[in-house]
């Protein structure tokens, strides 16, 4: 392999990225934990409104010490705040806007992509492990867009973006686009596709660290 | 003059019997009816099927019911939360079954069984484990899974503001499960931080409809699970 890159993009930076591609006006759902940092880097002019299953459309920033309410509070059960315009609402109307396809963009972490788009973000599989899925597998068989936030290798290097997901999936087929410290890569009919290199990274570094192959000439919209 | 109001929390759960199905409202600790469960506790019913978005943290509330080893099986979409280790250690000793199901479905199977539906088709966890075993049919070119609605024995849940005629308003994002689970029990059990006559709440503004619930009970300053768990509680 190719030695660590000088650069890349830090987890604001991969934020900040992902962002971009996030119309004004969007109805968006940002998944727990690396995801959430999306809402720190709002392009400037652009109003995205943040639906947190749990039950509210419009969720606001963390709260100012000393005015949280314990009953306001996200899909991470963090407290937010509501912005204006805020709405409210049971869990079949959460997620009737989730499985009804009308929120726009969904945003997750991700353990593996595979080349097809499955994903794997909820269970390792591990045998003492306690299972847990909340609204994921919901998010992706229903929301039109789902893009994946995620570092490019594991912590013990081995490629997250995979040609066969291993563990037990969320979802087959639903990832759109991935967003990872390296790259963005679109998840197309031909596998795994070069949007854009982060900043001092080569094509060779990412491709090493990639269980797939990326193609590099694949035309977007 | 319809009046729903008991006495108490107590009143409120005594005729729950060993082996019923008891949906619990509250995501996290939003809408967790406290009170409720902890009458539950000392009520002493055991063998009890929980339906409920979570587990519980710390040694109260929903946590407390199964530390107490009152409940045998929990239908549920995320029994890990932070700060939950009565749950897992049950669980790892395989002193609790587990049902898993993807938090959306867990809603509308509750929907259902409260709107008299039986079961329904949904796209949701095609491809995973959790679809294992599950009918499954092609609409509109896509595969979707049979899944079924659930019914209970009761349903306990919280409300910031109830009626004489079980009307309920809920407190931001505490309401999650409740308006589902409401319908779906044969005796809804609601706890409120107040509790008006009938005419004083806008009927615009009703959230759940009274004919949903059967008993009120008054709770004027309900407990809030990570205040009791920062002040080190544990229940009873």
């Amino acid at each position: 392999m190719t030695s660590a890159p000088a650069n890349g993009w830090t987890r604001d930076g991969i934020a900040k990225r992902l962002a971009q591609d996030i119309p004004n006006g969007s109805y968006v759902n940002l998944g727990i934990g690396i995801p959430e940092l999306v809402a720190s880097h709002v392009p400037e002019g652009r109003t995205f409104i943040y639906h947190t299953e749990n039950g509210l459309l419009g969720m606001g920033p963390s709260p100012a010490a000393g005015e949280s309410d314990p009953e306001l509070i996200n899909a991470g059960k963090r407290r937010v705040t509501m912005m204006p315009g805020a709405a409210f609402f049971d869990q079949a109307t959460s997620f009737a806007m989730i499985r009804g396809g009308h929120l726009d963009l969904s945003v997750l972490g991700a353990l593996q992509v595979a080349a097809n788009g499955d994903l794997a973000n909820w269970s390792t599989g591990a045998d003492d492990a306690i299972p847990a899925v909340g609204g994921a597998m919901d998010l992706v068989a229903g929301v039109k867009r789902v893009f994946v936030m995620t570092t490019h290798v594991t912590k013990e290097g081995e490629p997250k973006l995979v040609k066969h997901c291993t563990y037990p999936l969320t979802g087959r087929g639903v990832v759109t686009r991935i967003y990872s410290d390296l790259a963005v890569i679109d998840v197309t009919e031909r596998g795994f596709a070069l949007v854009e290199l982060a900043p001092g990274i080569a094509f060779d570094f990412v491709q090493e660290r990639t269980g797939a192959p990326i193609i590099t000439n694949h035309a977007r919209k | 003059m319809i009046d729903k109001r008991v006495g108490s929390a107590r009143e409120a759960v005594a005729d729950i019997f060993d082996g019923a199905t008891v949906m619990i409202g509250g995501f996290g600790e939003a809408g967790s009816p406290i009170e409720l469960i902890h009458a539950l506790i000392d009520q002493g019913a055991k063998g009890l099927t929980v339906v409920s978005n979570n587990t519980g943290t710390g040694l109260v509330g929903l946590a407390a019911l199964l530390r107490a080893e009152r409940v045998s099986k929990v239908i549920c979409s995320f029994p890990k939360t932070a700060g939950s280790t009565v749950f897992p250690d049950l669980y790892r000793a395989g002193k609790i079954e587990l049902e898993l199901v993807p938090q959306g479905t867990l809603a509308e199977r509750i929907r259902a069984g409260g709107a008299g539906i039986v079961a329904f088709y949904t796209p949701t966890a095609v491809g995973t484990p959790l679809a294992e075993g599950k009918e499954s049919r092609v609409f509109s070119n896509r595969e979707h899974v049979l899944e079924y609605g659930i019914r209970a024995d009761f349903t306990l849940i919280k409300g910031c503001k109830a009626d004489t005629h079980g009307n309920v308003l809920y407190h931001r994002t505490a309401r999650n499960f409740a308006p589902m689970m409401a319908t779906a029990a044969t005796v809804t059990i609601v706890q409120a931080a107040a509790v008006v006559e009938a005419g004083a709440l806008d009927p615009e503004a009703i959230v759940t409809p009274g004919i949903f619930v059967d008993r009120v009970v008054h709770v004027p300053s309900p407990a809030l699970e990570s205040a009791l768990n920062e002040a080190g509680a544990s229940y009873p």
